[in-house]
Protein backbone atom coordinates (compact mmCIF):
# COMPACT_ATOMS: atom_id res chain seq x y z
CA UNK A 1 0.00 0.00 0.00
CA UNK A 2 1.09 3.59 0.66
CA UNK A 3 4.03 2.29 2.65
CA UNK A 4 6.04 0.58 -0.02
CA UNK A 5 5.82 3.58 -2.31
CA UNK A 6 6.97 5.91 0.48
CA UNK A 7 10.60 4.90 0.29
CA UNK A 8 12.37 7.90 -1.23
CA UNK A 9 13.08 7.23 -4.86
CA UNK A 10 16.50 8.70 -4.36
CA UNK A 11 17.94 11.01 -6.95
CA UNK A 12 14.53 11.89 -8.35
CA UNK A 13 13.51 15.48 -7.88
CA UNK A 14 10.59 17.60 -8.99
CA UNK A 15 10.00 21.10 -10.21
CA UNK A 16 7.01 23.13 -9.06
CA UNK A 17 4.68 25.00 -11.37
CA UNK A 18 2.11 27.43 -10.02
CA UNK A 19 -0.51 28.50 -12.54
CA UNK A 20 -2.67 31.55 -11.90
CA UNK A 21 -3.21 30.58 -8.28
CA UNK A 22 -5.78 32.61 -6.35
CA UNK A 23 -6.97 31.95 -2.82
CA UNK A 24 -9.61 33.67 -0.74
CA UNK A 25 -10.56 32.97 2.86
CA UNK A 26 -14.27 33.71 3.38
CA UNK A 27 -14.24 36.05 0.41
CA UNK A 28 -11.09 37.88 1.50
CA UNK A 29 -8.47 37.46 -1.23
CA UNK A 30 -5.02 36.46 0.02
CA UNK A 31 -3.30 35.21 -3.15
CA UNK A 32 -4.12 36.95 -6.39
CA UNK A 33 -3.26 35.28 -9.66
CA UNK A 34 0.17 33.98 -8.62
CA UNK A 35 2.21 32.18 -11.27
CA UNK A 36 5.68 30.81 -10.59
CA UNK A 37 8.01 28.26 -12.10
CA UNK A 38 10.52 26.47 -9.85
CA UNK A 39 12.97 24.31 -11.77
CA UNK A 40 13.98 20.85 -10.51
CA UNK A 41 16.96 20.99 -8.21
CA UNK A 42 17.09 24.73 -7.65
CA UNK A 43 16.81 26.85 -4.55
CA UNK A 44 13.96 29.30 -4.92
CA UNK A 45 13.54 31.99 -2.29
CA UNK A 46 10.23 33.77 -1.78
CA UNK A 47 10.41 37.02 0.14
CA UNK A 48 7.72 39.46 1.06
CA UNK A 49 6.27 41.57 3.84
CA UNK A 50 4.45 39.99 6.75
CA UNK A 51 0.92 38.98 5.82
CA UNK A 52 1.57 38.98 2.09
CA UNK A 53 0.52 35.32 1.76
CA UNK A 54 3.86 33.47 1.73
CA UNK A 55 2.85 30.77 4.18
CA UNK A 56 -0.47 30.28 2.41
CA UNK A 57 1.43 29.83 -0.86
CA UNK A 58 3.68 27.16 0.68
CA UNK A 59 0.65 25.34 2.09
CA UNK A 60 -0.79 25.14 -1.41
CA UNK A 61 2.40 23.51 -2.65
CA UNK A 62 2.26 21.06 0.25
CA UNK A 63 -1.39 20.30 -0.57
CA UNK A 64 -2.69 21.58 2.76
CA UNK A 65 -4.91 24.24 1.17
CA UNK A 66 -7.18 23.91 -1.83
CA UNK A 67 -6.90 26.72 -4.42
CA UNK A 68 -9.92 28.96 -4.97
CA UNK A 69 -8.82 29.03 -8.59
CA UNK A 70 -5.69 28.11 -10.50
CA UNK A 71 -3.51 25.02 -10.06
CA UNK A 72 -0.27 23.93 -8.47
CA UNK A 73 1.82 21.12 -9.94
CA UNK A 74 4.72 19.20 -8.44
CA UNK A 75 6.36 17.67 -11.47
CA UNK A 76 3.32 16.52 -13.42
CA UNK A 77 1.23 15.83 -10.29
CA UNK A 78 -1.49 18.10 -8.99
CA UNK A 79 -0.47 19.27 -5.51
CA UNK A 80 -4.05 19.39 -4.22
CA UNK A 81 -4.60 15.70 -4.98
CA UNK A 82 -3.92 13.55 -1.87
CA UNK A 83 -2.53 10.77 -4.09
CA UNK A 84 0.37 13.08 -4.99
CA UNK A 85 1.84 12.50 -1.55
CA UNK A 86 2.38 8.86 -2.40
CA UNK A 87 4.36 9.89 -5.46
CA UNK A 88 6.31 12.90 -4.23
CA UNK A 89 7.94 12.87 -0.81
CA UNK A 90 7.93 16.42 0.38
CA UNK A 91 8.86 17.92 3.69
CA UNK A 92 7.57 21.21 5.01
CA UNK A 93 9.32 23.03 7.83
CA UNK A 94 6.42 24.93 9.39
CA UNK A 95 6.85 28.52 10.44
CA UNK A 96 5.82 27.61 14.00
CA UNK A 97 7.59 24.23 13.97
CA UNK A 98 4.43 22.08 14.28
CA UNK A 99 6.31 19.57 16.44
CA UNK A 100 4.36 16.72 18.02
CA UNK A 101 4.02 17.99 21.57
CA UNK A 102 3.34 14.62 23.12
CA UNK A 103 6.55 13.09 21.75
CA UNK A 104 10.18 13.62 22.62
CA UNK A 105 12.47 15.31 20.13
CA UNK A 106 13.87 11.89 19.23
CA UNK A 107 10.44 10.43 18.55
CA UNK A 108 9.46 13.50 16.53
CA UNK A 109 12.34 12.77 14.19
CA UNK A 110 11.91 9.01 14.22
CA UNK A 111 8.19 9.09 13.44
CA UNK A 112 8.53 9.37 9.67
CA UNK A 113 11.02 6.53 9.12
CA UNK A 114 9.15 4.36 11.63
CA UNK A 115 5.71 4.90 10.12
CA UNK A 116 6.99 4.29 6.62
CA UNK A 117 9.25 1.46 7.80
CA UNK A 118 12.24 2.87 5.97
CA UNK A 119 14.86 1.03 8.00
CA UNK A 120 15.54 -0.90 11.19
CA UNK A 121 15.40 0.75 14.59
CA UNK A 122 19.21 0.90 14.63
CA UNK A 123 19.25 2.55 11.23
CA UNK A 124 16.64 5.04 12.37
CA UNK A 125 18.69 5.83 15.44
CA UNK A 126 21.71 6.55 13.28
CA UNK A 127 19.73 8.80 10.94
CA UNK A 128 18.07 10.70 13.77
CA UNK A 129 21.25 11.24 15.76
CA UNK A 130 23.03 12.41 12.63
CA UNK A 131 20.33 15.00 11.94
CA UNK A 132 20.35 16.14 15.57
CA UNK A 133 24.11 16.45 15.46
CA UNK A 134 24.01 18.64 12.35
CA UNK A 135 21.74 21.07 14.19
CA UNK A 136 23.66 20.73 17.50
CA UNK A 137 20.67 19.25 19.28
CA UNK A 138 22.14 15.95 20.54
CA UNK A 139 21.54 16.94 24.16
CA UNK A 140 17.86 17.62 23.55
CA UNK A 141 16.97 14.20 22.12
CA UNK A 142 15.05 13.18 25.26
CA UNK A 143 13.30 16.49 25.82
CA UNK A 144 9.73 17.39 24.91
CA UNK A 145 8.98 20.32 22.58
CA UNK A 146 7.40 22.19 25.48
CA UNK A 147 10.80 22.30 27.19
CA UNK A 148 12.59 23.91 24.25
CA UNK A 149 13.20 27.54 23.28
CA UNK A 150 11.66 28.97 20.12
CA UNK A 151 14.88 28.69 18.15
CA UNK A 152 15.47 25.12 19.32
CA UNK A 153 11.99 24.14 18.16
CA UNK A 154 12.76 25.63 14.77
CA UNK A 155 15.96 23.58 14.58
CA UNK A 156 14.13 20.39 15.58
CA UNK A 157 11.62 21.10 12.81
CA UNK A 158 14.48 21.41 10.32
CA UNK A 159 16.11 18.23 11.64
CA UNK A 160 12.80 16.42 11.25
CA UNK A 161 12.69 17.47 7.60
CA UNK A 162 16.29 16.30 7.07
CA UNK A 163 15.50 12.83 8.42
CA UNK A 164 12.72 12.52 5.85
CA UNK A 165 15.20 12.77 2.95
CA UNK A 166 12.55 14.44 0.79
CA UNK A 167 12.39 15.09 -2.93
CA UNK A 168 10.92 18.54 -2.41
CA UNK A 169 11.86 20.62 0.61
CA UNK A 170 9.82 23.60 1.73
CA UNK A 171 11.07 25.91 4.47
CA UNK A 172 8.80 28.52 6.03
CA UNK A 173 11.12 31.13 7.57
CA UNK A 174 13.84 28.73 8.68
CA UNK A 175 16.05 31.42 10.18
CA UNK A 176 13.55 33.56 12.06
CA UNK A 177 14.00 33.28 15.83
CA UNK A 178 17.63 32.23 15.40
CA UNK A 179 20.79 34.09 16.34
CA UNK A 180 23.10 35.26 13.50
CA UNK A 181 25.50 32.33 13.87
CA UNK A 182 22.73 29.74 13.82
CA UNK A 183 21.10 31.55 10.89
CA UNK A 184 24.33 31.26 8.96
CA UNK A 185 24.55 27.57 9.85
CA UNK A 186 21.00 26.91 8.67
CA UNK A 187 21.71 28.78 5.45
CA UNK A 188 24.74 26.57 4.91
CA UNK A 189 22.70 23.45 5.66
CA UNK A 190 20.06 24.41 3.11
CA UNK A 191 22.71 25.00 0.45
CA UNK A 192 24.74 21.88 1.30
CA UNK A 193 21.71 19.66 1.30
CA UNK A 194 20.73 20.83 -2.16
CA UNK A 195 24.34 20.32 -3.24
CA UNK A 196 24.38 16.72 -1.99
CA UNK A 197 20.90 15.52 -2.90
CA UNK A 198 19.86 17.96 -5.66
CA UNK A 199 16.56 18.39 -3.82
CA UNK A 200 14.32 21.16 -5.09
CA UNK A 201 14.17 23.70 -2.29
CA UNK A 202 11.69 26.50 -1.76
CA UNK A 203 12.51 28.88 1.07
CA UNK A 204 10.20 31.54 2.42
CA UNK A 205 12.22 34.07 4.30
CA UNK A 206 12.59 37.65 5.46
CA UNK A 207 16.32 37.14 5.58
CA UNK A 208 17.88 39.14 2.77
CA UNK A 209 21.39 37.77 3.39
CA UNK A 210 20.14 34.19 3.18
CA UNK A 211 18.30 34.92 -0.03
CA UNK A 212 21.19 36.61 -1.80
CA UNK A 213 23.62 33.93 -0.59
CA UNK A 214 21.82 30.79 -1.70
CA UNK A 215 18.99 31.62 -4.10
CA UNK A 216 19.15 30.50 -7.71
CA UNK A 217 15.95 32.40 -8.27
CA UNK A 218 13.96 34.73 -6.10
CA UNK A 219 10.47 36.14 -6.08
CA UNK A 220 8.98 38.98 -4.10
CA UNK A 221 5.39 38.51 -3.00
CA UNK A 222 3.58 41.69 -2.02
CA UNK A 223 -0.07 41.85 -1.06
CA UNK A 224 -0.78 38.46 -2.62
CA UNK A 225 0.82 39.28 -5.98
CA UNK A 226 4.21 38.45 -7.42
CA UNK A 227 5.95 41.79 -7.61
CA UNK A 228 9.20 40.59 -9.16
CA UNK A 229 10.99 37.38 -10.14
CA UNK A 230 14.64 36.98 -11.05
CA UNK A 231 18.03 35.66 -10.12
CA UNK A 232 19.61 36.64 -6.83
CA UNK A 233 21.89 39.06 -8.69
CA UNK A 234 18.86 40.93 -10.04
CA UNK A 235 17.91 41.86 -6.50
CA UNK A 236 21.24 43.34 -5.40
CA UNK A 237 20.19 46.77 -6.59
CA UNK A 238 16.53 46.63 -7.56
CA UNK A 239 15.01 49.42 -9.65
CA UNK A 240 11.53 49.15 -8.16
CA UNK A 241 11.51 51.52 -5.16
CA UNK A 242 9.00 49.37 -3.23
CA UNK A 243 11.31 46.35 -3.50
CA UNK A 244 14.41 48.41 -2.74
CA UNK A 245 12.78 49.73 0.39
CA UNK A 246 11.60 46.24 1.42
CA UNK A 247 15.04 44.66 0.94
CA UNK A 248 17.03 47.42 2.62
CA UNK A 249 14.70 49.60 4.63
CA UNK A 250 16.04 52.86 5.93
CA UNK A 251 15.56 53.30 9.64
CA UNK A 252 14.14 56.74 10.15
CA UNK A 253 14.02 57.68 13.81
CA UNK A 254 12.04 60.76 12.94
CA UNK A 255 9.33 58.73 11.24
CA UNK A 256 6.20 60.87 11.12
CA UNK A 257 4.13 57.88 12.21
CA UNK A 258 5.66 58.06 15.66
CA UNK A 259 5.37 61.83 15.76
CA UNK A 260 1.67 61.27 15.43
CA UNK A 261 1.70 58.95 18.45
CA UNK A 262 3.70 61.39 20.55
CA UNK A 263 1.19 64.09 19.78
CA UNK A 264 -1.63 61.80 20.83
CA UNK A 265 -0.08 61.31 24.24
CA UNK A 266 0.50 64.99 24.90
CA UNK B 1 -31.62 24.95 5.63
CA UNK B 2 -27.97 25.87 5.65
CA UNK B 3 -27.63 24.37 9.14
CA UNK B 4 -29.29 21.15 8.05
CA UNK B 5 -26.87 20.98 5.17
CA UNK B 6 -23.99 21.52 7.59
CA UNK B 7 -25.20 18.74 9.88
CA UNK B 8 -25.53 16.30 6.98
CA UNK B 9 -22.06 17.25 5.80
CA UNK B 10 -20.64 16.60 9.29
CA UNK B 11 -22.34 13.22 9.50
CA UNK B 12 -20.98 12.35 6.08
CA UNK B 13 -17.41 13.36 6.84
CA UNK B 14 -17.53 11.51 10.17
CA UNK B 15 -18.63 8.31 8.44
CA UNK B 16 -15.99 8.71 5.75
CA UNK B 17 -13.35 9.19 8.43
CA UNK B 18 -14.56 6.07 10.22
CA UNK B 19 -14.46 4.05 7.02
CA UNK B 20 -10.92 5.25 6.28
CA UNK B 21 -9.83 4.37 9.79
CA UNK B 22 -11.29 0.87 9.50
CA UNK B 23 -9.44 0.38 6.23
CA UNK B 24 -6.17 0.80 8.15
CA UNK B 25 -7.02 -2.02 10.58
CA UNK B 26 -4.26 -4.13 9.00
CA UNK B 27 -1.68 -1.72 10.47
CA UNK B 28 -2.84 -2.64 13.98
CA UNK B 29 -0.02 -5.11 14.72
CA UNK B 30 2.68 -2.52 14.16
CA UNK B 31 0.71 0.14 15.99
CA UNK B 32 0.33 -2.20 18.94
CA UNK B 33 1.98 0.09 21.53
CA UNK B 34 -0.40 2.91 20.55
CA UNK B 35 -3.35 0.51 20.80
CA UNK B 36 -2.30 -0.67 24.25
CA UNK B 37 -1.88 2.91 25.40
CA UNK B 38 -5.41 3.74 24.23
CA UNK B 39 -6.79 0.59 25.90
CA UNK B 40 -5.20 1.76 29.11
CA UNK B 41 -6.62 5.26 28.74
CA UNK B 42 -10.09 4.09 27.80
CA UNK B 43 -10.40 1.00 29.98
CA UNK B 44 -8.28 1.41 33.04
CA UNK B 45 -9.00 5.05 33.77
CA UNK B 46 -12.75 4.65 33.32
CA UNK B 47 -13.00 1.49 35.42
CA UNK B 48 -13.19 3.11 38.89
CA UNK B 49 -16.11 5.37 38.02
CA UNK B 50 -17.86 2.56 36.19
CA UNK B 51 -17.66 0.35 39.28
CA UNK B 52 -18.89 3.04 41.64
CA UNK B 53 -21.68 4.30 39.41
CA UNK B 54 -23.03 0.90 38.41
CA UNK B 55 -22.83 -0.34 41.99
CA UNK B 56 -25.06 2.48 43.15
CA UNK B 57 -27.41 2.24 40.21
CA UNK B 58 -27.94 -1.45 41.02
CA UNK B 59 -28.49 -0.55 44.67
CA UNK B 60 -31.02 2.17 43.95
CA UNK B 61 -32.83 -0.07 41.50
CA UNK B 62 -33.14 -2.77 44.17
CA UNK B 63 -34.20 -0.26 46.80
CA UNK B 64 -36.91 1.40 44.71
CA UNK B 65 -38.38 -1.80 43.34
CA UNK B 66 -37.89 -3.61 46.65
CA UNK B 67 -40.06 -1.15 48.54
CA UNK B 68 -42.87 -1.13 46.01
CA UNK B 69 -42.76 -4.89 45.55
CA UNK B 70 -42.69 -5.75 49.25
CA UNK B 71 -46.36 -4.67 49.45
CA UNK B 72 -47.40 -7.22 46.83
CA UNK B 73 -47.21 -10.77 48.07
CA UNK B 74 -44.58 -12.89 46.32
CA UNK B 75 -43.28 -10.14 44.05
CA UNK B 76 -40.08 -9.74 46.06
CA UNK B 77 -38.61 -12.89 44.57
CA UNK B 78 -38.41 -11.12 41.23
CA UNK B 79 -36.15 -8.27 42.39
CA UNK B 80 -33.09 -10.16 41.24
CA UNK B 81 -34.58 -10.68 37.81
CA UNK B 82 -35.52 -7.05 37.49
CA UNK B 83 -32.19 -5.60 38.60
CA UNK B 84 -30.27 -8.17 36.59
CA UNK B 85 -32.10 -7.64 33.31
CA UNK B 86 -32.27 -3.85 33.51
CA UNK B 87 -28.58 -3.61 34.25
CA UNK B 88 -27.54 -6.01 31.52
CA UNK B 89 -29.86 -4.87 28.78
CA UNK B 90 -30.00 -1.16 29.36
CA UNK B 91 -28.34 0.62 32.22
CA UNK B 92 -24.82 -0.76 32.14
CA UNK B 93 -24.21 -0.10 28.41
CA UNK B 94 -25.74 3.38 28.54
CA UNK B 95 -23.96 4.37 31.74
CA UNK B 96 -20.62 3.05 30.54
CA UNK B 97 -21.04 4.95 27.26
CA UNK B 98 -21.88 8.15 29.11
CA UNK B 99 -18.86 7.73 31.38
CA UNK B 100 -16.60 6.97 28.43
CA UNK B 101 -17.86 10.16 26.78
CA UNK B 102 -17.07 12.26 29.81
CA UNK B 103 -13.83 10.61 30.78
CA UNK B 104 -12.31 9.64 27.42
CA UNK B 105 -14.29 11.28 24.61
CA UNK B 106 -13.67 14.76 25.94
CA UNK B 107 -9.96 14.02 26.31
CA UNK B 108 -9.76 12.65 22.76
CA UNK B 109 -11.42 15.75 21.33
CA UNK B 110 -9.20 18.06 23.36
CA UNK B 111 -6.05 16.24 22.27
CA UNK B 112 -6.93 16.04 18.57
CA UNK B 113 -8.27 19.60 18.48
CA UNK B 114 -5.06 20.88 19.99
CA UNK B 115 -3.03 18.85 17.47
CA UNK B 116 -5.12 20.36 14.70
CA UNK B 117 -4.88 23.92 15.95
CA UNK B 118 -1.10 23.72 16.45
CA UNK B 119 -0.66 22.26 12.94
CA UNK B 120 0.51 18.84 14.15
CA UNK B 121 -2.18 17.25 11.99
CA UNK B 122 -0.96 19.26 8.98
CA UNK B 123 2.55 18.03 9.72
CA UNK B 124 1.29 14.43 9.69
CA UNK B 125 -0.45 15.00 6.38
CA UNK B 126 2.69 16.41 4.74
CA UNK B 127 4.60 13.40 6.10
CA UNK B 128 2.08 11.18 4.29
CA UNK B 129 0.96 9.64 7.57
CA UNK B 130 -2.85 9.66 7.40
CA UNK B 131 -4.30 10.98 10.69
CA UNK B 132 -7.01 8.34 10.38
CA UNK B 133 -4.36 5.66 10.58
CA UNK B 134 -2.29 7.00 13.43
CA UNK B 135 -4.86 8.90 15.49
CA UNK B 136 -8.30 7.40 14.83
CA UNK B 137 -7.75 3.69 14.17
CA UNK B 138 -5.96 2.78 17.44
CA UNK B 139 -8.64 4.59 19.43
CA UNK B 140 -11.47 2.84 17.63
CA UNK B 141 -9.83 -0.55 18.06
CA UNK B 142 -9.22 0.15 21.74
CA UNK B 143 -12.78 1.22 22.42
CA UNK B 144 -14.09 -1.85 20.58
CA UNK B 145 -12.07 -4.05 22.94
CA UNK B 146 -12.71 -2.12 26.14
CA UNK B 147 -16.45 -1.43 25.89
CA UNK B 148 -17.51 -5.06 26.50
CA UNK B 149 -15.04 -5.36 29.36
CA UNK B 150 -16.33 -2.21 31.03
CA UNK B 151 -19.93 -3.21 30.45
CA UNK B 152 -19.45 -6.62 32.04
CA UNK B 153 -17.79 -5.00 35.03
CA UNK B 154 -20.74 -2.61 35.19
CA UNK B 155 -23.20 -5.52 35.06
CA UNK B 156 -21.47 -7.35 37.90
CA UNK B 157 -21.22 -4.26 40.10
CA UNK B 158 -24.88 -3.49 39.54
CA UNK B 159 -25.93 -7.01 40.47
CA UNK B 160 -23.88 -7.05 43.63
CA UNK B 161 -25.06 -3.57 44.59
CA UNK B 162 -28.63 -4.82 44.29
CA UNK B 163 -27.85 -8.01 46.23
CA UNK B 164 -26.34 -6.08 49.13
CA UNK B 165 -29.31 -3.74 49.40
CA UNK B 166 -31.73 -6.66 49.31
CA UNK B 167 -29.96 -8.43 52.12
CA UNK B 168 -29.40 -5.50 54.48
CA UNK B 169 -32.61 -3.52 53.99
CA UNK B 170 -35.04 -4.74 56.67
CA UNK B 171 -38.17 -4.06 54.62
CA UNK B 172 -36.87 -6.11 51.69
CA UNK B 173 -34.59 -8.74 53.25
CA UNK B 174 -34.11 -11.07 50.29
CA UNK B 175 -31.15 -13.39 50.75
CA UNK B 176 -28.42 -13.30 48.09
CA UNK B 177 -29.10 -16.94 47.20
CA UNK B 178 -32.71 -16.18 46.36
CA UNK B 179 -31.74 -12.95 44.60
CA UNK B 180 -29.19 -14.58 42.32
CA UNK B 181 -31.41 -17.60 41.71
CA UNK B 182 -34.11 -15.24 40.42
CA UNK B 183 -31.51 -13.37 38.39
CA UNK B 184 -30.31 -16.55 36.74
CA UNK B 185 -33.68 -18.06 36.10
CA UNK B 186 -34.90 -15.41 33.63
CA UNK B 187 -31.60 -14.20 32.27
CA UNK B 188 -30.48 -15.62 28.96
CA UNK B 189 -27.20 -15.38 27.17
CA UNK B 190 -28.98 -13.36 24.47
CA UNK B 191 -29.66 -10.63 27.04
CA UNK B 192 -25.95 -10.32 27.69
CA UNK B 193 -25.18 -10.16 23.97
CA UNK B 194 -27.89 -7.56 23.56
CA UNK B 195 -26.18 -5.34 26.14
CA UNK B 196 -22.71 -5.87 24.74
CA UNK B 197 -23.87 -5.08 21.21
CA UNK B 198 -25.34 -1.84 22.45
CA UNK B 199 -22.13 -1.01 24.25
CA UNK B 200 -20.09 -1.60 21.09
CA UNK B 201 -22.36 0.63 19.03
CA UNK B 202 -22.30 3.43 21.60
CA UNK B 203 -18.55 3.23 22.18
CA UNK B 204 -17.67 3.30 18.49
CA UNK B 205 -20.08 6.15 17.86
CA UNK B 206 -18.68 8.21 20.72
CA UNK B 207 -15.06 7.74 19.66
CA UNK B 208 -15.90 8.45 16.03
CA UNK B 209 -17.76 11.65 16.86
CA UNK B 210 -15.10 12.84 19.29
CA UNK B 211 -12.28 12.18 16.80
CA UNK B 212 -14.16 13.82 13.98
CA UNK B 213 -15.03 16.97 15.90
CA UNK B 214 -11.47 17.20 17.22
CA UNK B 215 -9.87 16.82 13.81
CA UNK B 216 -12.24 19.35 12.24
CA UNK B 217 -11.46 22.10 14.72
CA UNK B 218 -10.45 25.38 13.12
CA UNK B 219 -9.10 28.48 14.73
CA UNK B 220 -7.24 28.98 17.99
CA UNK B 221 -7.14 27.71 21.57
CA UNK B 222 -10.64 28.96 22.32
CA UNK B 223 -12.03 26.63 19.68
CA UNK B 224 -10.46 23.65 21.47
CA UNK B 225 -12.77 24.32 24.41
CA UNK B 226 -15.87 24.69 22.29
CA UNK B 227 -14.95 21.56 20.31
CA UNK B 228 -14.88 19.55 23.56
CA UNK B 229 -18.25 20.90 24.64
CA UNK B 230 -19.72 20.15 21.24
CA UNK B 231 -18.27 16.63 21.17
CA UNK B 232 -19.69 15.78 24.60
CA UNK B 233 -23.15 17.16 23.82
CA UNK B 234 -23.35 15.44 20.43
CA UNK B 235 -22.11 12.15 21.93
CA UNK B 236 -24.65 12.17 24.74
CA UNK B 237 -27.55 12.89 22.39
CA UNK B 238 -26.28 10.27 20.00
CA UNK B 239 -26.07 7.61 22.75
CA UNK B 240 -29.72 8.08 23.69
CA UNK B 241 -30.96 8.25 20.10
CA UNK B 242 -28.94 5.19 19.12
CA UNK B 243 -30.18 3.44 22.27
CA UNK B 244 -33.75 3.67 21.03
CA UNK B 245 -32.98 2.44 17.54
CA UNK B 246 -30.57 -0.32 18.53
CA UNK B 247 -33.06 -1.59 21.11
CA UNK B 248 -35.79 -1.54 18.48
CA UNK B 249 -33.64 -3.56 16.10
CA UNK B 250 -32.46 -6.06 18.70
CA UNK B 251 -35.76 -6.68 20.46
N1 LIG C 1 -6.70 29.78 7.53
C1 LIG C 1 -6.85 31.10 7.29
N2 LIG C 1 -8.07 31.67 7.38
C2 LIG C 1 -8.24 32.97 7.13
N3 LIG C 1 -7.26 33.82 6.78
C3 LIG C 1 -6.02 33.33 6.67
C4 LIG C 1 -5.74 31.94 6.92
N4 LIG C 1 -4.42 31.73 6.74
C5 LIG C 1 -3.90 32.92 6.40
N5 LIG C 1 -4.84 33.89 6.35
C6 LIG C 1 -4.64 35.29 5.98
O1 LIG C 1 -3.81 35.32 4.84
C7 LIG C 1 -2.92 36.39 4.90
C8 LIG C 1 -1.52 35.90 4.58
O2 LIG C 1 -1.11 35.02 5.61
P1 LIG C 1 0.31 34.30 5.59
O3 LIG C 1 0.39 33.49 6.83
O4 LIG C 1 0.49 33.62 4.31
O5 LIG C 1 1.31 35.52 5.69
P2 LIG C 1 2.88 35.48 5.58
O6 LIG C 1 3.24 36.12 4.30
O7 LIG C 1 3.38 34.10 5.80
O8 LIG C 1 3.30 36.42 6.77
P3 LIG C 1 4.49 36.23 7.84
O9 LIG C 1 5.71 36.69 7.17
O10 LIG C 1 4.08 37.12 8.95
O11 LIG C 1 4.53 34.81 8.21
C9 LIG C 1 -3.06 37.02 6.26
O12 LIG C 1 -3.76 38.24 6.11
C10 LIG C 1 -3.88 36.03 7.04
O13 LIG C 1 -4.74 36.72 7.89
MG1 LIG D 1 4.29 33.06 7.22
Amino acid sequence: MADSSATPASGKTFGVTIEKLSKSFDGVPVLKNVSLEVKPGEIFVIMGPSGSGKSVLLKHIAGLEQPTSGRVFIGEFDASDPATRDKVHLALVFQAGALFNSMTVYDNLALYPREHRLCSEAGIRERVMHALQILSLEKSAGQYPGELSGGMKKRVAIARALVMEPQLLLYDEPTSELDPVMSATITEIIATLREQTAVTTIVVSHDRDLAIAIADHMAILMDGRIRAVGTAADFKSPADPAIANFLSPTIDLKNPRFKQLENDYE
Amino acid sequence: MKQLYGILENIGSTLVMGARAIRYINTLPRQFPRFVEQCYLIGYTTMPIVTILCFFIGSVLALETGYSMSETFGAKQFIGTLVGLTMVRELAPVMVAILVTGRVGSAITAELASMKVYQEVDALVTMNIPPERMLVMPRMAAVAVMMPVLTIIGDLCGWYGGALVCKYTAAISVEPEAYFAALKRYMQMSDVWHGLAKAEVFGSAVVLVCCSIGLNTRGGPREIGSAVTKAVVVSLILILVLDYFVTKILI
